[in-house]
């Protein structure tokens, strides 16, 4: 392991130095997370650069123990008298608050031992130009399918890599490389006869060049997706059902994930609170969080705390199987990680999400929307109306009228409101259109019933 | 403040700073600047009664812009050295298709803010951990005192100091100390295997005696008990358009949603705001008169100078209803040809500029506010809310009641469970009738995001009856 360590660069060599220091400063365990990377974005707005931006950046975050005291720190300063004065600090924040019994590192057997490879990192680097000239394909496409699009609020490019290199105590190293590239249109189309606007936007992400979608399909789909808002009415107050599309059932997912986090579990503040091998949902419906798959946006070697990431049942067949936990918050709940501490730097540990899904179900969005006689199709949500403690749901909301299984007409100003644990036992049909476009992601979803208020 | 003092703090000349100043402003350059910052936020939280978290963070670094005609090339960086400049430079040469080579820019002229909105020691700013610790102790026994109910309670003390230096390709360089605070207190009610939140807290660009000041850490504590026991007995919200009585101060965040965003000059330069086109037009009842005010000394939304250097101001947003202006960057005010309000703001030296609102409120009416939820007959009063958002270019917008109440026959009767309200921005305030006397300014809690970028913001509001807005609730 010796020999390893010196073949590597400074930062996993600054690492093991700085974890030396915070036992001499009397720490009794340490952790160092150092994260360095590179981003390159551009944007463009109707042909033209809007805006370049280059930046490096570097931060290293310091979590001690001294005892069952804990204190976190971090900077961005890496001069050796800079550090040196950050160990000592961060020793003296520690004995500063009071003794946590379950605070620590994990337990040391439990690290991660092999690295695995989740093939995260892409060395393709795109020149200047190369990024302009996708910002400008993507933006054009959207503006040049439809004469109704008439403005945009620009197409981006942007690319950026980095690295994550974390030591404990217990004698773990670890590091990986991670890259990401992205593409976005934001077309803004006008009604011709009222003048009215509506925006909306797509997107292509992906850790691998080579795999996004080419700029002309976002673009494209950026445009379908404006257009079709114009001319949209606000409907009558009713319950009806509710069919999310992709986008926005990946928030309903998104809010699941935030509901069997164990910091919200312990504090009590979920509506999931207890209810671990209990039905949340039809037997139909299955969640996983797997942070191992091959290329996943979400996908890492090892978590925050250097614990090896896995794949996790959260629901299993409506019944809810797993939370999702870090060291801290597993043993506030008597459970063991599930390997999902997230970490910014100079953060404590809190828990995300890898990939975060729905399995898909077997109908098409077609067949699912046919069987709506009168109902609303979501594809906007807007607002933070959620009660994460009770699971009371109240957003803003636009879409389609779904009327005799069609979509009759586009529909805005309203509202979609009900409970969280009614929605998740209401989910009556799950479409087979996932696509990994995020961390957390779902197919089409149909709710049997929620309260839409509009006129 | 700012000048020399603080260059050095960075470790840099000011011919340094010049000439690289030069290096960026090339020829076909409209302007070029680098904005210093080096900021230390501390945060000490606590939950289950134990005060157990505690963390620091200390960051410095340099953003590097040049704006071309409508282009900006930007690049920073957590260092200062030559290489980092060289990128900078070259971003910014890029975007005005010019060559490279050395300008020399104005002999710089020392702008200090001639006024001081938050002259705090800085041992007001950096108190010992101890005391902050005792603090958040305090809070727990205050909240669990008000009822034993309240099973459990979280409350995070946060502190930001933040040392600015901004100097232009216009000569200037100039500088601020920007310290901010922010106490916040989240408390779970439980009867009955029913469990409810809630929240309550405050600060602004203020010292560590200012939670002390009236012992307004107690009230804070009791205010965010008193939400969650309240929340306990709330009734289903109602769904469907009825009038809304919003109560003062942090209800404006109504204000910040509905038309801040919509004014920003930005969008409107764009013409992507669903409020382009309409200065001079009627946008709001004659009752309604907001602004933009930056200068309103210790708070949240203040600052004595913008993140581009210019001195914050007063901006008359809408006068009696009618649409006066927007709010400014250097960028957007130079290409539209209209006023520099003082609005170019950034999250950190890792940002670019954009227009942002500072403190936004409605200025008081004449209406007793007692008077205005005796005016309505069936509908909601809500008096806190949680967040809120817009869509600009359609103007829809939403915002969360977070304490509700029914008026019902002119009284306001039960509580509600929170709901999300939704308008349009540039219809809502025309359904303004009557204004309260009362104005009200929020705590001192906001946090704006644009861009992906955070702020703190401020805003404010008199008690209000709007005649007909849409109630997210799950009854009819």
């Amino acid at each position: 392991m010796n020999q390893q360590i010196q073949q590597r660069d400074g930062y996993g060599q600054l690492a093991l130095d700085l974890l030396a220091k915070a036992k001499r400063s009397g720490a009794t365990e340490a952790d160092i997370i150092i994260a360095d990377g590179e981003t390159f974005s551009v944007q463009v707005r109707l042909g033209a650069v809007d805006r370049l931006t280059k930046a490096r950046e570097k931060r290293l975050g310091l979590r001690v123990f001294v005892g069952k005291r804990s204190a976190s720190t971090s900077t961005s300063d890496f001069s050796v008298e800079s550090l040196n004065h950050l160990v000592g600090e961060t020793c003296t924040l520690a004995k500063a608050v009071v003794e946590d019994q379950v605070s620590g590192l994990p337990v040391a057997d439990q690290m991660a031992g092999e690295i695995p490879d989740f093939d995260l990192y892409d060395s393709t680097r795109l020149n200047t130009e190369q990024q302009i000239e996708l910002a400008k394909r993507v933006e054009a496409a959207a503006m040049s399918t439809d004469e109704r699009v008439t403005n945009s609020e620009g197409g981006d490019f942007d690319s950026s890599s980095g690295r994550v290199v974390l030591g404990n105590s217990h004698g773990f190293l670890g590091e990986y490389q991670s890259s990401s590239f992205s593409m976005s249109v934001s077309p803004i189309a006008t009604d011709p006869e009222t003048g009215a606007m509506q925006r909306d936007s797509w997107y292509a992400v992906q850790r691998k060049f080579a795999k996004l979608d080419s700029p002309e399909a976002v673009g494209l789909e950026a445009a379908r997706r404006t257009v079709r808002k114009l001319g949209a009415r606000k409907v009558a107050t009713q319950r009806v059902p509710v069919v999310l599309d992709p986008e926005m059932a990946g928030s309903l997912m998104g809010n699941l994930c935030g509901a069997v986090s164990g910091y919200a579990l312990y504090k009590g503040a979920s509506f999931l609170a207890g209810q671990l091998d209990k039905p949340l949902a039809p037997d139909y419906v299955t969640v996983y969080d797997d942070g191992r798959v091959v290329g996943g946006l979400g996908s890492r070697p090892f978590d925050g705390e250097g614990l090896p990431t896995r794949r996790t049942t959260v629901v299993e067949r409506g019944v809810l199987k797993s939370y999702l936990l870090d060291t801290y918050s597993g043993r506030k709940l008597g459970l063991a990680s599930t390997g999902n501490a997230s970490r910014s730097v100079g953060e404590n540990p809190s828990v995300g999400p890898t990939n975060f899904y729905l399995a898909p179900g077997t109908k098409t969005v077609q067949d699912i929307i046919k069987t709506v006689k009168q109902g609303l199709y979501v594809t906007d949500l807007i607002g933070f109306g959620i009660n994460m403690v009770t699971g009371d749901y109240s957003r803003g909301a636009a879409g389609f009228w779904i009327e005799g299984g069609e979509l009759a007409y586009p529909v805005e100003e309203i509202t979609i409101a009900g409970n969280l644990k009614e929605m998740f036992a209401g989910i009556e049909m799950i479409g087979n259109d996932l696509v990994f476009r995020g961390r957390i992601t779902s197919p089409t979803v149909k709710i049997a019933e929620m309260m839409v208020a509009g006129n | 403040m700012g000048d020399l003092v603080q260059l050095k703090s960075f470790g840099l000349t000011e011919s340094e700073v010049f000439g690289a100043l030069g290096r960026v402003k090339v020829r076909d350059v409209d302007y070029a600047d680098l904005y210093f910052e080096s900021c230390v936020s501390e945060s000490v939280s606590m939950e289950e009664s134990l005060v157990k978290r505690a963390t620091k963070s200390v960051s410095q670094g340099v953003g590097v812009r040049a704006t071309a005609g409508e282009k900006t090339g930007f690049a920073y960086s957590d260092e200062l050295t030559k290489k980092d400049l060289e990128l900078a430079a070259d971003t910014a040469r890029y975007i005005a298709n010019s060559p490279g080579g050395t300008n020399t820019v104005p002999v710089p002229v020392h702008h200090r803010p001639t006024r001081d909105l938050y002259p705090i020691d800085r041992t007001q700013a950096e108190v010992a951990t101890a005391e902050r610790v005792s603090l958040l102790n305090a809070i727990d026994v205050e909240a669990r005192r008000y009822d034993p109910r309240i099973k459990n309670v979280m409350a995070s003390f946060n502190t930001e100091y933040k040392v600015v230096m901004v100097a232009t390709s216009e000569g200037t360089l100039v500088g601020d100390v920007q310290p901010l605070s922010r106490l916040q207190v989240t408390c779970i009610a439980e009867e009955n295997g029913q469990r409810q939140a809630g929240s309550f807290g405050g600060g602004g660009r203020v010292g560590f005696q200012f939670y002390y000041e009236g012992d307004r850490y107690l009230r804070f504590a009791r205010e965010a008990a008193r939400e969650a026991i309240l929340n306990l007995s709330a009734v289903e919200a109602p769904a469907g358009v009825m009038p809304v009585v919003l109560g003062g101060g942090w209800p404006g965040i109504l204000l910040h949603e509905a038309i801040g965003h919509g004014l920003e000059a930005d969008f409107n330069r764009k013409k992507t705001s669903a409020f382009s086109n309409l200065l001079g037009k009627r946008v709001a009842s004659d009752v309604c008169t907001i602004v933009d005010d930056g200068t309103l000394p210790g708070r949240r939304g203040s600052l004595n100078m913008d993140d581009e250097g210019t001195p914050t101001g007063r901006t008359m947003l809408i006068e009696q209803g009618i649409l006066r202006g927007y709010i400014t960057d250097k960028l957007n005010a130079r290409l539209m040809g209209i006023p520099l309000t003082g609005n170019g703001r950034r999250e950190s030296y890792q940002s670019v500029v954009l227009p942002r609102m500072t403190n936004t409120f409605m200025l008081a009416g004449t209406s007793d506010p007692e008077e205005i939820i005796r005016s309505v007959d069936r509908g909601l009063y809500a008096v806190s809310f949680g967040g809120g958002q817009v869509d600009i270019t359609n103007g829809k917008f939403v915002f969360s009641a977070s304490e509700a109440y029914l008026i019902e026959g002119g009284k306001v009767t039960r509580p509600v469970k929170g709901a999300t309200l939704i308008g349009s921005g540039p219809d809502i305030l025309t359904k303004v009738s009557m204004v309260g006397h009362d104005l009200k300014l929020d705590e001192g809690i906001g946090t704006c995001g644009k861009d992906g970028q955070s702020v703190p913001v401020g805003v404010g509001l008199p008690t209000i009856r709007i005649d007909e807005i849409t109630v997210g609730g799950t009854q009819r």
